[in-house]
């Protein structure tokens, strides 16, 4: 097979791969994406725990020692069949505090500490760095085959060029489709959908080369019984200590490697779907495992003594002349090594970014208030770790210079994360577990992997001297990394994986039950542990009522983006009976939108941002008294009277609400009759005292004319207002005839524009505008529709204060619907006058006499009512403004028929 | 002597009228068509008339019309409300402030010129 071919073959893969992630991408936006998140598919993307380790590794692992590999696979069975409960409770924590990685979940369950997050991450980058080298290296070995056939032992073609591609085109990947949007929990379908088709082309990969040694190159099982018989497989004998140990440690890392967590919790898009992984995931490893001996077998008969077991897979085929096989086994080991690295670095590029970046940003920044956009901000920074996870990744390899077994790295990786198993199982069984607890546990866990395990790894000398090997450090022997407490004789990852985790759980018990948990610990720590008690969760959080929503929203619109804050704001007020986009900052509402920023930020930064707005950044009285009532949990049924007297508090609200409109309507309606008369008689004045002035004559040249002038544009102005006042009520009344066709937006918003440059034409106004957004067919009453705008242009043209005027049209789509924003740069319309805008005569400035009468925007309403639309006003943005949303089709006037 | 009067009124047109009529009498007349500096104004300039619309930009005339009151300065100074709302509700309002006179619009030129001579005293 022609090296170049390869290269070919590997690019049209990877742009396959492109492919398929980029149209899950466009189908999910568009939400037609169910099927890309189904059962099968979440099984699927689990399978990244099959690195290219597994897949050439586990063969050479079981050329060396025998069925000791199948460990690999019994401890993830174990826990997907027999701990599916404890997957289960992970997940409910993942979804509903929005966990957007290990490191948060166990920063947010220890009272949301960041330093907690920070030590969490530290570990994980640590013990993943060297993983993702071995992924860089597998398929740089596996590209080294192929290029120099006919070798079989270690033979790296231009190793460093190689790996760097690698390197460089997964940093593509994942950035492309792995920081599109920043909410966690919606996010990187494309990523999952490109996963899931890697699982499935390693996995028949692996059972090709499996089906063509068994019944191609043997002749079959019984032949490949009596090869293994015959190999130095069959000597192997079962370690019992290593066999439990191992069965142990990768049930351990199947929930805390950080890649895993990341596709089992934080991209589980449905409870259920484990339900079926439960039983799917085992059955995909045992797939997996199953031809792994007899390929090993074949393998050790086959090719010469020297040849690296490692790449059987690889070259048995080749060996055999079967090259077209070979490019599917690279293929599946190429899929296997960078499903892995792209899911390893999203999840660690969100931690490093929310745990390290995020923190120190909200400390160093210059202002006191959440300025500046954070969501770009957010993004980059996960960008930028992304780049910087694989670069630590490449410069692992590049210095290490690949080590001889493969599998050797993945255990040491694999007791790395082991060590948040206790922090994280404690955190979701245990109560009284603390934050003190944790870091003590996860601190001394990871210093006795790293100086029992991951150091020495690196070969006496390299990084311990030997002098520490033998003799211990400072000649002190019970301390020597491979024998601690002169422990002598045990299998050293055994002996490393069970002084740290004894160390880790002792400490995270002894300093959990020594330290005193703060008010903010037991309240996660109840929302954790109690999970499944929705209720509970709801009962701890915020204070009442010290946010200033609109603060609170131009914060998230920081985070989120405009739109899907303006909706989540308008859904939680909804929620409370409320009509527009500001809630009450109710502890209710304060701890969902903590929750929905936790998505993006992680639950760390998201709590001291809304402290610092909440305005409670240490913990008051208030908080301890909540913590010592919880004491007296009579809350269990209670629960259902708290949804009753929630349900009340709604009604009782939507009464206040419609009673204090109703007030204010009778109020409107002696001020409407009284605003007639007012608007009536001013015009009034001039015509009556100009006219009696001219009957009596008598008057200088000129001065008639000039008078007839005046009484000319009064009657005008009196004519116009009739005309305002008809219109209003044909509107009102639904008799209005409308003229539909269909218009384009752009030239709509040109007309408007032109014709409300009448206004104030003295004034000079800055206009951005989106044209190929707006370039969009409506089916309306354009006529209509341009009233509208101009209006509101005209609005704008009159009452924006700013010294350099500036008005935003921003034109989206939104399912059928078309919403075009309005928005200029002055001081806005104050909150408790935003309601009577769209009432007749609602002037806000009684006295401001730039314009018309004050019906405006009530015709406004009315006319966008009339085409099926509506007009608010949004806040929180800056300045006035106004979102006008229609159908993208009106097909027939909604009002005519009870006309 | 020449008589001194200050006209507060924002809307142009009737200010305009008003100048006219006042003007034709022999009078001199001031306008502002802004409520907020009316007081100071009125301090400054000390007319023998103020004519203040009840609406107005700035400041309303109520209030203008509250502060030269309580100042016994200008306590006894006298002072026509104008107000095209014309409802009884305003009329108490003004009187109850203290207007020497209140007048609804529309009105007649010459009832109008009645009213502002009646107030200075000119037969």
């Amino acid at each position: 097979m022609p090296f170049n071919l390869l290269v070919l073959a590997c690019l049209t893969y990877v742009i396959f791969l492109f492919l398929v992630a980029f149209l899950a991408e466009r189908r999910a936006e568009r939400g037609r994406a169910r099927w890309l998140r189904s059962p099968l598919v979440y099984t699927l993307s689990l399978s990244i725990y099959c690195t290219a380790w597994t897949f050439y590794g586990a063969v050479g692992y079981a050329a060396r020692s025998g069925l000791e590999y199948l460990t690999i696979y019994l401890g993830p069975t174990l826990v997907f069949v027999g701990w599916w409960w404890v997957l289960r409770k992970l997940v409910r924590i993942g979804r509903t505090e929005r966990v957007t990685s290990i490191a948060d979940m166990i920063s947010s369950r220890y009272g949301k500490s960041n330093a907690l997050g920070v030590i969490v991450t530290m570990i994980c980058v640590v013990a993943a760095t060297p993983y993702i080298a071995l992924q860089l290296q597998s398929v740089t070995l596996s590209f080294g085959v192929f290029a120099q056939p006919g070798t079989y032992a270690w033979m790296i073609p231009d190793t460093n060029s190689t790996a760097l591609w690698v390197a460089g085109g997964l940093a593509l990947f994942t950035i492309l489709f792995g920081t599109r949007n920043l909410d966690a929990n919606e996010q990187h379908t494309g990523v999952v959908a490109a996963i899931a088709v890697e699982a499935v082309v390693k996995l028949v990969a692996l059972v090709t080369v499996g089906i063509f040694v068994v019944w191609v190159v043997a002749d079959g099982p019984v032949d490949i019984a009596a090869r293994i018989n015959a190999s130095a497989i069959a000597d192997w004998d079962l370690v019992p200590s290593r066999w439990a140990g191992l069965t142990f440690l990768s049930a351990a890392a199947v929930i805390t490697l950080p890649r895993m967590f990341q596709v089992l919790v934080v991209e589980n898009s449905d409870e259920r779907f484990l339900g079926t992984a439960s039983w799917a995931f085992p059955l995909y490893l045992l797939a997996m495992s199953l031809f792994v001996v007899p390929i090993a077998v074949v393998g050790l008969g086959l090719l010469p003594v020297g040849a690296n077991p490692d790449l059987f897979v690889l070259t048995v085929p080749l060996s055999q002349g079967q090259g077209g096989l070979a490019m599917l086994a690279f293929l599946g080991g190429f899929s296997s090594a960078t499903s892995m690295v792209i899911v390893a670095s999203i999840a660690l590029a969100t931690m490093v970014s929310n745990h390290i970046v995020m923190p120190l940003w909200l400390r160093l920044r210059p202002a006191k208030s959440v300025s500046g956009d954070v969501r770009r901000l957010v993004l980059m920074s996960r960008r930028l770790s992304i780049a910087a996870v694989l670069g630590l990744g490449y410069l692992y390899f590049a210095l290490s210079g690949g080590s001889a077994a493969l599998a050797a790295i993945g255990l040491i990786s694999f007791v790395g994360v082991a060590q948040m198993l206790p922090a994280m199982l404690g955190g979701i069984f245990w109560r009284g577990a603390t934050r003190i607890g944790a870091a003590a546990g996860l601190l001394i866990g990871f210093v006795v992997w790293a100086y029992t395990l991951f150091l020495p790894s690196f070969g006496p000398g390299a990084i311990l001297p030997l002098d520490v090997f033998l003799n211990g450090p400072f000649g002190i022997g019970w301390l020597r990394p491979r024998a601690l407490f002169g422990v002598e004789g045990m299998d050293p990852l055994i002996h490393a994986l069970f002084w740290s985790l004894s160390f880790n759980t002792a400490a995270f018990t002894i300093g959990s039950l020594l330290s005193f948990p703060t008010p903010i610990e037991r309240a996660q720590g109840l929302a954790f542990v109690y999970v499944f008690d929705t209720e509970r969760a709801e009962l701890r959080g915020w204070g009442d009522g010290l946010a200033e929503p609109e603060s609170l929203l131009i914060m998230a619109q920081r985070i989120l983006g405009d739109e899907p804050a303006l909706t989540f704001f308008e859904e939680q007020a909804r929620a409370q009976g409320k009509a527009g986009y500001l809630p009450d900052p109710s502890p209710a509402f304060l701890a969902a939108l903590e929750r929905q920023l936790a998505g993006s930020v992680g639950a760390a930064a998201a709590h001291a941002m809304i402290s610092e707005l909440a305005g409670r950044a240490r913990v008051t009285v208030d908080d301890l008294m909540r913590v010592a009532d919880e004491t007296a949990q009579i809350m269990e049924y209670s629960s259902q009277l708290e949804s009753q007297r929630a349900e009340l508090e709604r009604t009782a609200r939507q009464l206040r609400e419609a009673n204090e409109k109703l007030t204010q309507l009778s109020v409107q309606k002696d001020a409407f009759l009284s605003q007639i008369s007012h608007e009536l008689r001013t015009p009034m004045t001039s015509i009556r005292a100009f006219s009696e002035i001219m009957m009596e004559g008598g008057m200088p040249e000129g001065m008639p004319e000039k008078y007839a002038g005046i009484i000319h544009e009064e009657a005008i102005r009196l004519t116009r207002l009739l005309d305002d006042l008809l219109d209003l009520s044909v509107l009102e009344n639904g008799t209005v005839q409308l003229d539909l066709k269909l218009a384009n937006l752009s030239e709509l918003l040109d007309r408007s524009l032109r014709a409300a440059a009448q206004t104030r034409p003295e004034r000079d106004f800055l206009i951005h505008r989106d044209l190929p957004a707006e370039a969009i067919f409506l089916r309306t009453d354009p006529d209509r529709l341009a009233q509208v705008f101009i209006n509101l242009i005209s609005n704008s043209r009159k009452y924006c204060d700013a010294t350099r005027p500036e008005l935003r049209i921003v034109v989206r789509q939104r399912g059928g619907r078309v919403l075009v924003d309005f928005i200029d740069n002055g001081s806005g319309i104050p909150k408790d006058k935003q309601a009577l805008i769209f009432e007749k005569f609602a002037r806000l400035t009684d006295q401001t006499r730039a314009g018309g009468a004050g019906l405006g925007l009530a015709i406004c309403r009315e006319v966008m009512a009339n085409l099926g639309g509506t007009i608010t006003y949004l806040p929180g943005q800056g300045g006035a403004a106004f979102r006008v949303s229609m159908p993208l089709r009106l097909e027939k006037p909604p009002l005519a028929e009870a006309a | 002597m020449t008589h001194h009067a200050m006209l507060i009124e924002d809307e142009p047109n009737i200010a305009e009228a008003i100048r006219f009529l006042l003007n034709r009498e022999g009078w001199q007349v001031t306008t502002l068509g802004d409520g907020g500096v009316a007081e100071a104004e009125v301090r400054a300039r000390r007319p023998d008339l103020v004519i203040l619309d009840l609406m107005l930009p700035g400041r309303s005339g109520l209030e203008i019309l509250q502060s030269l009151r309580a100042d016994p300065a200008t306590a006894e100074l006298p002072v026509m409300m104008l107000t095209a709302k014309g409802q009884g509700r305003d009329r108490e309002a003004a009187e109850r402030a203290g207007a020497s006179l209140f007048m609804a619009k529309p009105f007649s030129n010459t009832e109008f010129v009645a009213a502002a001579r009646s107030l200075l005293g000119v037969a």
